[in-house]
């Protein structure tokens, strides 16, 4: 964005053309929504302001559905998002201690960023890739077969990769 | 596009036209690009398989298939070669070229062959390995032929012949067909799908307005069968649909689809996209005045909208919260009109009933459950994968002859059918039959087909506990049965894996589950109970250890168990020593490492890391030993002595 832009307007345009994707019809919302966090990696307060002035539906029911499906973040997220598994799967093959791992190391819990904005770390129901579990999927691609020795390394190593 | 339609209307045409193309390779190499074997790394083989195709100057000679799931995902990335049959397991890109050699000069190579877990012979032919050779796939048949990105491969198997039928058919007799092959619906209820299609059809409708549904929100953890199913062949899907939509008078069709799936999801649109260039959809379906269109939604990531009830709200674009089903949603549904919802795996079926017929669907399967059942067998299993088996097949041969047994030749405990909905069947009832009926009489359920086998090393407080809490999140929270209930239940099962647990609370589980499952208006509520019912019901004797002991026999609960280090056994290498989080290790060099159990936070690393057997973990009597896999250390007492 160059320096003068105004955030308004350059907020309406994007929206616009989400919403026009949808014909402006409510019943997709929740499309609507996840295009927008597609974009921003989570839902900008200015934006759903914009989006309940486009398509016609009151602030209060944007929220509601923001804050009831998972998927959906009010919160920005981290520059990496780790997520683990916690089908039955991986469960019953050591995911918890994953998360313990996590926890530990980033001092966050489940759907928290940690506070330099490196590392979000959240759960999943399943991502039906059972025969590699205990599974965590960084960035989007999958690592088979965790446990709490190479999770602990391949976090560090990305972390460290990117804010070298 | 109108030249294409027009040649589409001679479909068998076509079909020849098609394999026509194919007919001079003398070799194909079907390669798995599920999201199993994606996330083993097949995507990087495909590349290298093509480009060692060019770089030998093949490309005449032999064709790379990249296909969806073909189920064996434990052994990904993996690809049959035809027409010998070869199965190659567990590929690196390095492997391409060996691979090329080997198919072109009539050989194999021995190392990348299936090696059978107990005799230990190699296996060269697909059909000759024990997971698929005792499973009937019909549904599923397809996956490991076609490009699921490819419409002309469906075609070029019979693909939308079924259609142009049924087309010719009256939608009566096309219900009729239906509801005699016997198909119950594969989402988990088991309702009669010709019967459902009945109904909605004949359910008034002021505008003659219709709609169809396809439930793609597959969110039973450790299930993955609809999403391979899109995966793999989307247009077997769409054309079950088409033949629905037909039968029951709709001309709008949704997919609501879950959003953890992106690859089944662009193998749908994709899949949409060439169905209406080739006239399957849209205007007017190969000529029979029949107009008929679908749309994807996609969910949010709440299991609560697989039910259809919570699934139709989320179409209507509210909260996916359910509502009483006092009018079924096949009368009134979708924004009030008549709607019926079914699964990807019912819709995948019709198809295959209208084309043969419902006499040769009705062959397979028991008495009350016809056809097949693809199942997600997962877990504890050697062989994890997908499984498509005719129903009757008897859970022991499903986990054990195809599934291979229990990993590293444990002991099983029991397996967990229906998923959060279903229950935990114990070892004395594993020569019960994959069957509707028999599996509800046994306390669990069919399910959407999510199979989870436990060893000796699960909890089962654990997994009801797992589960339960699972469900908590789940809940949409409209029923206060459902909230608060399975919140106390999961509060008191929390308990009493932290080794706090009181005599009376078994009782009090059982009546609060008795309670949420009588007095919660949708389907999870009234199953959420079930996982904790069926472990009080089989495994009584962990719960009552749990309670009065403070023993986890699987060693799972950390509240119960306590970590320490073999003297006999410890090398004093110090990876524990430094991997520990809590510094609860003390030793150093040459000193037998020590786990001071005040620090120790049983995080369970000092297990991970020691390679040299040292590491026990116990709980009462029972105990267990982390795995012995180096011998370049002495135990230090032997070293020092």
């Amino acid at each position: 964005m160059t320096e003068g832009t105004d955030i308004r307007t350059e907020t309406q345009k994007g929206l616009r053309e989400i919403v026009l994707r949808y014909q402006k019809d409510p019943a997709y919302i929740l499309s609507m929504l996840q295009d927008i966090q597609e974009i921003w990696n989570y839902l900008p307060k200015d934006w759903l302001i914009e989006l309940s002035k486009e398509i016609d539906v009151p602030l209060t029911r944007i929220y509601r559905i923001a804050t009831f499906f998972k998927a959906l973040s009010l919160e920005p997220r981290g520059k990496h998002i780790c997520t683990i598994c916690v089908g039955t799967t991986c469960h019953v093959r050591g995911a918890p201690k994953l998360i313990d791992k996590v926890e530990r190391d980033y001092g966050i819990k489940a759907g928290e960023t940690t506070k330099d904005g490196n590392l979000t770390f959240e759960t999943v129901g399943c991502v039906g890739a059972c025969a590699l579990g205990p599974l965590v999927v960084l960035d989007g691609k999958y690592h088979g077969h965790m446990t709490t020795e190479t999770l602990g390394k391949l976090l560090k190593k990305t972390i460290q990769k990117s804010t070298e | 596009m109108q030249e294409l339609q027009t040649k589409i209307l001679n479909l068998e045409n076509y079909r020849n036209e098609v394999l026509k193309r194919w007919e001079n390779f003398k070799h194909t190499i079907y390669l798995c690009a599920g999201t199993g074997c994606r996330a083993a790394g097949s995507i990087e083989v495909s590349e290298a398989i093509r480009n060692a195709i060019a770089e030998k100057g093949l490309e005449g000679e032999i064709l790379l298939k990249t296909t969806g799931c073909q189920g064996f995902c434990e052994r990904g990335p993996l690809c049959v070669e035809r027409p010998s049959g070869t199965f190659y397991q567990m590929l690196k890109p390095e492997h391409a070229k060996g691979i090329l050699e080997a198919i072109k000069s009539g050989s194999v190579v021995e190392d990348f062959l299936y090696v059978h877990p107990v005799t230990g012979k190699k296996i060269i032919k697909e059909e000759e390995i024990d997971f698929y050779s005792n499973q009937k796939r019909i549904v599923f048949n397809l996956n490991g032929k076609i490009d699921p990105f490819s419409i002309d491969d469906y075609i070029a198997y019979g693909g939308y012949s079924a259609l142009q039928k049924a087309l010719k058919m009256e939608p009566e007799a096309i219900i009729e067909e239906v509801k005699k092959s016997g198909l119950r619906g594969r989402g988990g209820g088991g309702f009669s799908t010709g019967r459902k299609w009945e109904v909605c059809r004949k359910a008034p409708s002021d505008d003659g307005i219709r709609y169809i549904v396809c439930n793609a929100d597959e969110g039973d953890p450790g299930a993955f069968m609809d999403r391979s199913v899109m995966e793999g062949n989307p247009h077997r899907v769409l054309e079950g649909m088409i033949i629905g939509a037909w039968a029951i008078g709709a001309n709008l069709g949704y997919v609501f689809i879950r959003h953890e799936y992106p690859l089944a999801l662009q193998t749908l649109i994709k899949a949409l996209d060439d169905a209406r260039k080739y006239g399957f959809l849209g205007q007017n379906i190969l000529g029979s005045g029949f107009s008929f269109d679908v749309k994807i939604n996609r969910g949010g990531g709440a299991f609560v909208c697989g039910e259809e009830m919570g699934l139709i709200a989320s179409l209507e674009g509210q909260v996916g919260e359910p509502r009483a089903k006092f009018i079924y949603p096949a009368e009134k549904g979708l924004w009030g009109k008549p709607t019926c919802i079914n699964n990807v795996e019912t819709w995948a079926n019709i198809p295959l009933i209208i084309e043969n017929g419902s006499d040769w669907f009705s062959s397979i399967g028991t008495k009350g459950s016809k056809g097949t059942k693809i199942f997600s067998l997962v877990g504890k299993v050697n062989n994890t994968g997908l499984v498509e088996v005719a129903m009757g097949i008897t859970l022991r041969d499903l986990i054990f002859k195809i599934g291979g047994g229990i990993l590293k030749g444990k002991e099983f405990k029991a397996v967990q059918t229906g998923g959060p909905s279903g229950g935990a069947i114990p070892a004395k009832l594993l020569d019960s039959p994959v069957d509707f009926d028999v599996l509800t009489s046994i306390g669990s359920m069919m399910g959407s087909g999510g199979m989870i086998v436990m060893d000796e090393e699960t909890c089962m407080v654990d997994v009801a506990r797992y589960f339960t809490t699972f469900l908590v999140d789940e809940s949409c929270g409209k029923c206060s049965s459902c909230r608060e209930g399975l919140k106390q239940m999961s509060w008191i099962l929390k308990d009493i894996c932290d080794g706090k647990g009181k005599a009376q609370d078994i009782e009090k589980l059982q009546k609060l589950g008795k309670m949420v499952r009588t007095a919660s208006l949708c389907a999870l509520g009234g199953t959420a109970p079930n996982p904790v019912f069926s472990t009080l019901k089989y495994f009584a004797e962990e719960y009552e250890e749990h309670i009065n002991e403070k023993v986890c026999r699987a060693l799972v609960c950390k509240s119960l168990i306590n970590y320490s280090i073999d003297e006999n056994k410890c090398t004093a290498c110090r990876l524990c020593e430094k991997d520990c989080p809590s510094g609860a290790i003390s030793g150093g060099k040459n000193v037998i490492h020590k786990i001071d159990p005040q620090k120790c936070i049983k995080c369970n690393v000092c297990f991970d890391v020691c390679k040299y057997g040292a590491v026990v973990v116990s709980s009462g009597k029972y105990s267990r030993r982390c795995e012995h896999t180096k011998t370049n250390l002495k135990p230090i007492k032997e070293r020092i002595s």
